[in-house]
């Protein structure tokens, strides 16, 4: 492998899963080597794009040599089997340093698997490590991490977008073949268009998020990043599923999601709603998004204007609700079962406000604060319940749109990727990052982000498709159409 | 909806919040809390008279929300022994904190 392709960048497109598997299953690639690639690939660029916290070295050997010889059997290869996956350092894997991006986890080591990335492992996946990110998965650009920035590999002067940038990054560097994320209000979706990979925000409850260190829980979803469509539906197809561990997964049908993605888009009917195209988006963006749904009419699909009038409520909604369950969640850290204590602990009081001065950075203490706000007496009603009543009027006006659109499509962001330090002296400025994406995140519904075209200086752009919930095979269809028409 | 923080404000919030800002912190709080309920004051302008609040979605029709409570029963959980070698301090059964109560 080499450390950077031909234009310059660190971008490298990894096998797919199906050939890799094929690899693997003919005896032509060893999954021991394959894991030891990765691993030269990640020692050759990570000091430049600074995606991994932590590598899970002896792990990883252990499952590639069970998986070798599996083969070597002949026996049925379980769907990722020899597959180098990441996971984003917000899960937890038992035995690997957890940091959530923060200080305040330091020295922590978690005695137990979240349910996805037993999943993962179970079907045959390689755990390569642990994958930076935004401080507790609030950021739009991963510059929150108390580990240093990730850089995004399109362009090592620009973010690879938050708080998952680091998995978004891995991909597009071939520092995995696909990675676990999480999203509350964009968090896949937005770096998997800032680093031209595929992200999947799976339905509310559809993937269990015990073992995964909790922000916002009526947000919080745990999915994966590949570099194309059919690879990120493989992955969904494991980790989908009802968890007895997690009260808030779904017992509905895990559904073959890859063959659903191979049923093409004809005839499915596409809703592009106004409120995502006006004037806050960048043109070439919006150039880009047009062809797009022009490659949607070319494969068969109906293509209508709808409106969603409350979009634009969307954000004030989210971070009131986002920040007022993080208050309460990251209570929590207090210093006295894992993690950060303060030196200067004279008394218990003194103790629990040292350790969480000194171990959180400044957009958690931010959030904190404005959730506490939001929650205390006297602003409760104004505040928080206002935001939950527009949250209902949020996700009945989508719920009402499917019942004449199958998917709707959109761009994931308002703008290309931007530059390191760019948005960071205004938190505003980086919350409007997230203006198309926590729409869905509040109404509970599906996307996809999937590669639509690029900037005239060749900075990825992504489409956004969205579907009701339970719907992530239409939300696959639509996106293996637009990847189809990509050069 | 448009009521101004203040230094004190964000003070009582910090305590609450078991969050100690320096000096230097506490302005630059004021200032962002400021600019950020400035901008969600925007909701004032709907009116969600009888909206019932929704706190988790899987309560919406064909969410996939679970449909029955799991069994109650006893599973066990982390052993005691993985668990405590995690905390700052503890004496392996229980956790260590600084004095509680003067006297």
């Amino acid at each position: 492998m080499t450390t950077a392709d031909p234009s310059g960048t660190f971008v490298q497109k990894p096998k797919t899963i199906a050939a890799l598997k094929e690899g693997i299953a003919s005896g032509s690639v060893k999954a021991a080597d394959l894991t030891a690639s990765y691993y030269e690939r990640i020692a050759a660029v990570n000091p430049q794009l600074n995606v991994y916290l932590s590598l899970t070295k002896e792990r990883a050997v252990e499952q590639a040599a069970r998986i070798d010889a599996l083969a070597a059997k002949g026996d049925p290869l379980p769907a990722l089997a020899g597959i180098p996956v990441g996971i984003k350092d917000v899960l937890v894997v038992k035995g690997a340093p957890a940091t959530a991006g923060s200080k305040i986890l330091k020295g922590y080591e978690p005695p137990y698997d979240a349910t996805s990335v037993t999943k993962l492992e179970a079907a045959g996946a390689v755990l390569l490590g642990k994958i930076n990110c935004d401080e507790f998965a609030m950021g739009s650009s991963n510059e929150n991490s108390a580990y240093g920035p990730v850089r995004n590999p399109v362009d090592p002067e620009r973010v690879p977008g938050g708080s998952s940038g680091g998995s978004a990054a891995a991909v597009a560097a071939d520092m995995a073949v696909a990675t676990l994320g999480t999203d509350t209000g964009g968090s896949i979706r937005q770096p998997a268009s800032f680093c031209g990979v595929v992200g999947v925000l799976p339905t509310y409850g559809r993937v269990s998020r015990y073992g995964l260190i909790a922000f916002a829980s009526s947000l919080d979803r745990v999915g994966p990043f590949a570099a194309n469509v059919r690879d990120a539906a493989t992955l969904l197809g494991v980790l989908a599923g009802h968890d007895t561990k997690d009260a808030t997964s779904s017992p509905a049908p895990v559904e073959d999601y890859a063959a659903e993605s191979d049923k093409g888009a004809e005839g499915l009917r596409i809703g592009v709603p106004a409120e995502y195209f006006s004037d806050g988006l960048d043109p070439e963006v919006r150039a880009a998004i047009e062809k797009g749904i022009e490659d949607l009419k070319a494969a068969g699909c109906t293509v209508k204007s709808i409106s969603l009038p409350h979009t634009k409520y969307a954000i004030p909604t989210y971070y009131l609700v986002a920040t007022a369950e993080a208050s309460a969640n990251l209570a929590r850290f207090d210093g006295v079962r894992y993690g950060y204590r303060s030196a200067a602990s004279e008394n218990l009081a003194a103790m629990y406000k040292h350790s969480r001065d000194e171990g959180f950075g400044p957009e958690v203490k931010r959030r904190i604060l404005l959730g506490t706000y939001a929650l205390s007496a006297g602003y409760y009603d104004a505040y928080y319940l206002k935001a939950q009543q527009v949250r209902r009027l949020l996700a009945e006006e989508f719920l009402r749109a499917f019942t004449e659109v199958d998917a709707i499509v959109t761009p994931t962001s308002p703008v290309p990727p931007f530059k390191l330090g760019e948005k960071t002296g205004d938190p505003l400025a980086m919350y409007l990052a997230d203006i198309y994406t926590v729409t869905a995140s509040l109404a509970g519904i599906c996307g996809v982000t999937v590669p639509c075209g690029s900037t005239s200086s060749g900075l990825p752009v992504g489409m956004q498709v969205l579907a009701s919930h339970l719907r992530e095979s239409t939300a696959f269809r639509v996106a293996r159409a637009v990847e189809a028409a990509q050069k | 909806m448009t009521a101004k923080v203040t230094a004190k404000e964000v003070e009582r919030v910090a305590e609450l919040a078991h969050l100690e800002l320096t000096a230097e912190e506490i302005p630059a709080m004021v200032h962002d809390l400021n600019a950020i309920l400035d901008y969600v004051a925007e909701l004032n302008e709907l009116d969600t008279k009888g909206v019932a609040p929704l706190a988790q979605v899987s309560e919406l029709k064909g969410a996939g929300g679970a449909a029955e409570l799991r069994e109650d029963a006893q599973i066990p959980s982390l052993d005691r022994a993985a668990v405590m070698p995690e905390a700052p301090e503890s004496d392996g059964r229980f956790f260590k904190v600084p004095k509680v109560i003067e006297r």
